[in-house]
C-alpha cells in the first residue's frame, strides 16, 4: 500500500527539496522507515542510535498524532497522508 | 473566560474611544473588551522576526502594558524581515528601537523594555509581571524555559516559530490545554537544525505568524471563547508559505508531560542550556580551530591539507571556496571514507558553528583524523583574505 509523506522545510535537503515523498507501507512506522531506506541522510535526524523515533518528531496522520492513535504500529487507512511535524526554534532575532 | 478579570477594567479616555473605534463597534470586542486590552499586560519575548509584527499590532491594539525582551541589536541583516526596526537603528539596542516606533504608534500605552537575556534566574520574575506571555523567541533553550516558566506560572504562552518556508503556531496553556513539552519532550542535538542564521528565512513569513500569534493574544484578552470564537489552544496550526497551505493539528496533553502532566517532576525552572545540550562535558575533547589567515599561510606553503565545505549548494553559489571539496552537512557521515585520516581536514561553513558539529558528528562516527574548524567559517576567509566580497 502506498503512503504519501508530507516533507517539512527543515527535513528537504535529505529527499532532494521534495515536499511529499510517496512510499510503501501499512503502518506510520513502516513508512518513516521506507524514507529513511530512500534517503539515507535523513534517518540520523528521525531516529536515535537505538532506532527510536527522536522526541522533537511528531508523525501525524490524518490530523492525529500517532502517538495518540495506536503508535507506530498501528496500521493507516488506505489513502492517507502522513505527516513530519519536527520541533523548529526560529522566531529569527539574529 | 478572559484572562483579565472584571475587577481591573480602567476607563477608556476620550481619545480612546476615537482610536478605537473600529473594535468598539465590532460585538465581539466592543467596549468591555477594549477596557481589557487596556488593562493587559503582555510580554513579548524577542523583538525579531516574530516579535516585530506582535509589538506593532498589538501596540495598535491598544494593549495597555507591552513588555519587551531582547538583549540583541539591531543588525543590518535583521532588516529583511524585522520590520519594527529602520536603517537608522542600526547598532542600537532592539528593545531601544521597538520602543521607539511602538510609542510613535500609540503613545498611550506603556512600554517596558527588558534589555536583559532571559535566564532560569530572571524568567519568573520577569514573566510574573505580565497576564500572558508572546513567544517570539529564536532558540530552543529560551522556548523550553518560557514553556516551563508559564507553566509555573499559569499563565498562556501564545507560540510561534518559524524556518525558512514554514512556520507554526499554537497556544501553550496548561490549565487548559498541552504545553509545547506534551508536543515536544526534547529538542534536537545541537546542530542537527540549522538556525535561522545558517538556514534562511522567507522575510514575510514571521509577518504572517507573528501576526496569527497577535490574534490569539487579542482573542484571550477579550475572551473569544465566550462569545462563538476559539482559540489555538489543543491546536497546531502550519503554514507553508511557498506552497501556500495552512494545516491543522490536533494537539493533546501528555498525561506524563514532566512539567504539566499528572505528577510532575519538574517543580522548578532547570538549566536550559544543558537540557538542549549546549554545555560541554568535562569528557568532551575541545575542537581545534585554525583561523583564516593561519589556513591561508598553509596554502601558501603547499601544505597537504583536505578542505571540506559543509555548506548548501545554494550557499556555495554565494561564495565558493576555492580548492574545497563540497560535501553538505546532511552527507557526511556517509561520506566520512571519502576522507584521508593522515591528513589535516579543515571544515568550512559560514560562520563556523555548523562545521563544529560536523567535526564532533564525524569524530563520533569513528573518524580517526586530526579536524580543525575554520574560526568564523568562509565569513572570516572573505572578509580577512578575500576582502569584502562574499560575506552574507
Amino acid at each position: 500500500m502506498s503512503i504519501t509523506l508530507q516533507i517539512p522545510t527543515a527535513l528537504r535537503a535529505f529527499t532532494e527539496r521534495k515536499p511529499e515523498v510517496t512510499v510503501e507501507g501499512r503502518t506510520a512506522g513502516e513508512a518513516v522507515a521506507a524514507l529513511a531506506d530512500l534517503y539515507p541522510d535523513i534517518r540520523a535526524h528521525l531516529f536515535d542510535e537505538a532506532g527510536k523515533l527522536r522526541p522533537f518528531i511528531n508523525v501525524y496522520v490524518g490530523g492525529k498524532n500517532v502517538r495518540n492513535a495506536g503508535g507506530l504500529e498501528a496500521a493507516i487507512p488506505e489513502g492517507e497522508t502522513l505527516t513530519l511535524v519536527p520541533a523548529i526554534a526560529g522566531g529569527c532575532a539574529a | 473566560m478572559s484572562l483579565i478579570p472584571d475587577d481591573r477594567l480602567p476607563e477608556l479616555s476620550e481619545r480612546d474611544f476615537a482610536r478605537y473605534s473600529r473594535h468598539l463597534i465590532l460585538p465581539e470586542v466592543g467596549l468591555e473588551g477594549q477596557q481589557r486590552l487596556k488593562a493587559a499586560r503582555v510580554l513579548i519575548v524577542g523583538t525579531g522576526g516574530l516579535g516585530a509584527p506582535l509589538a506593532l499590532y498589538l501596540a495598535a491594539a491598544g494593549v495597555g502594558t507591552l513588555g519587551l525582551v531582547d538583549f540583541d541589536v539591531v543588525e543590518t541583516s535583521n532588516l529583511q524581515r524585522q520590520i519594527i526596526h529602520s536603517n537608522r537603528d542600526l547598532d542600537r539596542p532592539k528593545v531601544a528601537s521597538a520602543r521607539d516606533r511602538i510609542l510613535g504608534i500609540n503613545p498611550e500605552i506603556k512600554v517596558i523594555p527588558h534589555n536583559v537575556k532571559l535566564t532560569r534566574d530572571n524568567a519568573l520574575e520577569i514573566l510574573g509581571q505580565y497576564d500572558l506571555v508572546a513567544d517570539g523567541t529564536d532558540n530552543f533553550p529560551t522556548r523550553y524555559l518560557v514553556n516551563d516558566a508559564c507553566v509555573l506560572l499559569g499563565i498562556p504562552a501564545v507560540y510561534g516559530s518559524i524556518f525558512q518556508f514554514e512556520g507554526q503556531a499554537s497556544v501553550f496553556y496548561a490549565k487548559q490545554g498541552p504545553c509545547y513539552r506534551c508536543l515536544y519532550p526534547a529538542p534536537p542535538p545541537p546542530g542537527l537544525v540549522p538556525s535561522c542564521g545558517e538556514g534562511g528565512v522567507l522575510g514575510v513569513l514571521p509577518g504572517i505568524i507573528g501576526s496569527i500569534q497577535a490574534n490569539e493574544v487579542l482573542k484571550l484578552i477579550v475572551g473569544a471563547d465566550e462569545k462563538e470564537g476559539s482559540s489555538l489552544i489543543g491546536r497546531l496550526l502550519l503554514f507553508d508559505a511557498w506552497n501556500l497551505k495552512f494545516r491543522e493539528l490536533a494537539l493533546e496533553k501528555d498525561p506524563a508531560c514532566p512539567i504539566c502532566g499528572a505528577q510532575p517532576t519538574l517543580t522548578a525552572l532547570t538549566d536550559y542550556e544543558e537540557f538542549c545540550g549546549l554545555t560541554r562535558g568535562a569528557a568532551e575533547v575541545p575542537v581545534e580551530t585554525i583561523s583564516a589567515l593561519e589556513l591561508k599561510a598553509r596554502l601558501d606553503r603547499d601544505e597537504p591539507l583536505q578542505l571540506i565545505d559543509v555548506r548548501e549548494p545554494h550557499e556555495r553559489a554565494i561564495f565558493r571556496f576555492e580548492g574545497a571539496r563540497a560535501i553538505p552537512f546532511g552527507q557526511l557521515i556517509r561520506r566520512k571514507n571519502e576522507f584521508d585520516p593522515a591528513l589535516d581536514a579543515v571544515f568550512i561553513c559560514k560562520v563556523g558553528q555548523r562545521s563544529i558539529y560536523a567535526i564532533r558528528a564525524l569524530r563520533n562516527a569513528g573518524y580517526t583524523g586530526r579536524m580543525l574548524n575554520l574560526k568564523d567559517g568562509s565569513n572570516a576567509w572573505a572578509r580577512d583574505v578575500d576582502g569584502k566580497t562574499g560575506q552574507y
